[in-house]
């Protein structure tokens, strides 16, 4: 077989795990990096020792129930063109309802590539309401931010958000801080790395002794990862290496931070499958209250659609397999998803649904 | 099964798939329909059957880079009959027209059914014209029907299909999908892709005549290489497995689908096919198609392995994953 | 979240660019990224120039992600 440039650091890997002589679980924080070791078919590598952990996975499938709920009571209303990310319109709300369905039902839903195209589309149709549902980590919130600035310079009236923003360092400060969490490392989100910076890595490694990669999604990159943190482990060390520089800086993109915080303020949330951490989410700032679409529309929140049973908080900390959850496979289904490890479609969850009856239908025939 | 039509239901998914199961075979259910080949076998007297295919077009917008959806029309029904071992007989043509449409736009539509019929030299026998109400249909819509003969002895099936077989495609996948996505969604982003919209009768004609062997072919249009190569898998019962490195995807294409966040191996294809030949006529397969003009940048791309029921793909970095039939629609997705 | 594309910036007019990804042109908003220059890399990411790179760094960068590899297969 020929070498492959990951064939190396898949070397280095098994020999640090080898040493280790212990099982490693690495976990990836990001949706993105679910996917992308997913797409590159990176676990079937791994040595038997270690496991890649999916963390809160993307920030679409950790939306709360009763937040899409928000955007389709938007969605409803008369003379709302509702906006958002084609990741958004399969994501179900306290009834299980989605945004596919409501357009299926007449609702004026348009899928959007940039922020500023929903600010575009308000400019040119004064006469209706233009609703941008923002959802993103780090990385996405400066393009909702740039989107109400620039609707405030235009002096739009009829551009509004409904934002459930999250925020992915007091999501992970929760996950370790817990105590409970069986991990000995972690591969860092590149992209939302971009924007913070390798530097917020730094004291976390640091307190909870966690080794540290911030990385890209190139499975060179990911491969590379999973050696450094089994090395890490074997030398008893808690670094944060950074190898996805230049791209990530140590102060993460100042310019985007900035309007950001311009923006929005830190505000308590809700994680899908996780329950409420404080200081996770983000709200409009006052000065751009006017901005807020729940307020705009008269829409009031409804709590709800965490259906008893789903164990996706378990999963993430890797306490638990998606097997051991009463829900799984019966109520919880790829088509009909209820925690954030079904919705996205590369979570822990839904591989297992696949995998899972893949061998089962290998076995059958 | 949610109360209403979804627009996913029609993305030739596992929520078409739903459908079918659910609404259309157990009211229409016979044993023709149940083979779900791309077209109806009759069998005849002397041997041969008689192959008839449907299909309807309604792509927005139906004109795109490198074609419209009368280009469309006569490619995909042509392709549906040559896959299944036909030679093409004669099509049918059914316009729905939206009222105060430009006759302009009628008459680019119907050159573009002219050319490519005089392409895969096969010739419309008959048809049909309606006019709808502004707002009832958006532009246009075509459907066609197709009829063919499949030579005593040719038989293409996924039952066909044995281990060590090896699976070929005749040109670099994604083209046409991700050029009408574009024009679609992001029409301020400019795109070199062009719809890859071709007849491959002559392709197929050529690859039967060199790999007799040929067990089994099947166009990849909606669901893509991916949604075919699941479905063969489900058909035979046998483990399909790909490698990414030798799937053709162009630089453009490849960057074109990452900006969307959409998997390439999803994504529709108009001039594309694959063809799972014996081991042995292999190499004479992968000659007669490259000797085509649409099948030029041809490729085997995997093989078919023991019994398994699942498509896996081997990646570029040696890892493995399961390919899976897509949902349904295709939306950018950022993350 | 966050998928992101590597393109060069070919066009820059106040907070509007343009990137080019292998033949394909794609409008971004460059508001955060104020310091990228006409030539260098940005990271597209919803039609977000997110970070830049100067040329040289780029073709470091992405030689040891691939990315290179992959540009002269487009030269065909």
């Amino acid at each position: 077989m020929s070498e492959r440039p990951t064939d190396l650091w898949l070397d280095r890997l098994r020999r640090a795990a080898a040493a280790v002589a212990r099982p490693l679980a690495f976990m990836e924080i990001c949706g993105t990096h679910t996917m992308a070791a997913f797409r590159c078919g990176l676990r079937a590598l791994l040595p038997d020792s270690v496991r890649l952990i999916s963390g809160p996975g993307c920030p679409v499938c950790v939306t709360a129930p009763g937040d899409i709920d928000l955007i389709l009571q938007a969605a409803q209303k008369p003379d709302v063109v509702l906006c958002t990310y084609g990741d958004m319109l399969r994501v179900g709300g306290i009834d299980g309802d989605s945004l596919e369905q409501r357009r299926a039902d007449g609702a004026d839903v348009r899928i959007i590539y940039s922020t500023l195209d929903a600010v575009d589309l308000a400019e040119k149709s004064p006469q209706k309401q233009v609703v941008l549902a923002a959802v993103g980590f780090e990385t996405t919130t400066p393009a909702t931010a740039a989107a109400v600035l620039q609707a405030q310079r235009r002096g739009l009236k009829n551009f509004s958000i409904l934002a459930s923003h999250k925020r992915v360092m007091p999501a992970l400060e929760a996950l370790l801080a817990e105590g409970d969490v069986s991990v000995q490392g972690l591969m860092c989100p590149g992209h939302v790395s971009i924007i913070l910076g390798a530097g917020v890595y730094r004291p976390l490694a640091q307190r909870y002794r966690m080794p540290c990669v911030v990385a890209g999604f190139e499975p060179l990159q990911m491969m590379q990862t999973l050696a450094l943190l089994a090395e890490m482990n074997q030398q008893g060390q808690a670094r944060v290496d950074n190898i996805y520089a230049p791209l990530v800086r140590e102060q993460g993109n100042q310019a985007a931070l900035r309007l950001t915080e311009r923006v929005f303020e830190p505000c308590d949330a809700e994680w899908r499958g996780l329950g409420k951490i404080g200081q996770s989410g983000l709200r409009l700032a006052a000065e751009f209250e006017q901005y807020d679409a729940a307020a705009r529309l008269g829409l009031s929140r409804r709590e709800g659609g965490e259906p008893p049973g789903c164990r996706c908080g378990q999963v993430i900390k890797g306490k638990q397999t998606p097997d051991q959850c009463p829900l799984f496979a019966t109520v919880c289904t790829p088509t009909r998803p209820i925690g954030p490890c079904m919705v996205s479609g590369e979570g822990t969850c839904a591989a297992w649904f696949k995998y899972g009856r893949a061998t089962a239908a290998g076995e059958a025939s | 099964m949610s109360g209403t039509i979804l627009l996913a239901h029609g993305g030739g998914g596992q929520l078409t798939d739903e459908l079918l199961e659910q609404v259309v075979r157990p009211r229409l259910g016979n044993p023709l329909l149940d083979a779900q080949l791309d077209s109806g076998m009759i069998p005849l007297p002397d041997g041969t059957r008689l192959a008839l295919t449907t299909d309807s077009y309604v792509v927005q917008p139906w004109e795109f880079p490198g074609g419209n959806i009368g280009r469309l029309a006569v490619c995909g029904t042509v392709n549906d009959l040559a896959v299944c071992g036909a030679k093409v007989l004669g099509l049918g043509l059914s316009l729905i027209l939206a009222e105060g449409l430009e006759k302009a736009g009628l008459e680019r539509v119907m050159d573009a059914v002219a050319q490519a019929a005089k392409q895969a030299n096969v010739r419309i026998i008959t048809g049909d014209t309606k006019v709808v109400g502004r707002g009832a249909a958006d532009g246009l819509y075509i459907t066609t029907c197709g009829i063919g003969l499949v030579p005593a002895g040719v038989d293409l099936s996924p039952m066909n299909v044995r281990q060590g077989d090896v699976l070929l495609i005749n040109g670099p996948i994604g083209e046409h999908g991700l050029a009408v996505m574009m024009a679609r969604q992001m029409p301020q982003m400019v795109c070199p892709l062009q719809s890859d919209s071709a007849p491959l009768n002559g392709l197929m004609e050529a690859l039967l005549a060199a790999a007799p062997l040929t067990r089994f072919a099947r166009d990849a249009t909606r669901g893509g290489v991916a949604g075919l190569c699941a479905d063969l898998a489900k058909a035979s019962g046998k483990r399909i497995v790909l490698r990414e490195a030798d799937v053709p995807v162009t630089a453009a294409t490849r960057r074109a689908a990452e900006v969307l966040g959409i998997d390439v191996l999803e994504v529709a294809n108009e001039g594309k096919l694959v063809a799972v030949v014996a081991a042995e006529q292999a190499e004479a397969a992968l000659g007669a198609m490259r000797s085509q003009c649409w099948g030029k940048g041809a490729a085997i791309i995997g093989q078919v392995g023991a019994a398994g029921g699942i498509c896996e793909m081997v990646t570029n970095m040696g890892g493995r994953r399961i390919v899976q039939k897509p949902y349904g629609e295709q939306l950018p997705r950022i993350c | 979240m966050c998928l992101a594309v590597p393109g060069k910036l070919i066009e820059r007019d106040g907070e509007s660019g343009l990137v080019e990804l292998h033949g394909n042109r794609v409008p971004v908003s460059v508001v955060l990224t104020p310091e990228a220059a006409l030539g260098d890399w940005v990271l597209v990411h919803a039609g977000f120039a997110i970070s830049s790179l100067s040329e040289a760094e780029a073709m470091e960068t992405f030689a040891l992600l691939g990315e290179l590899e992959e540009a002269g297969k487009s030269d065909e």
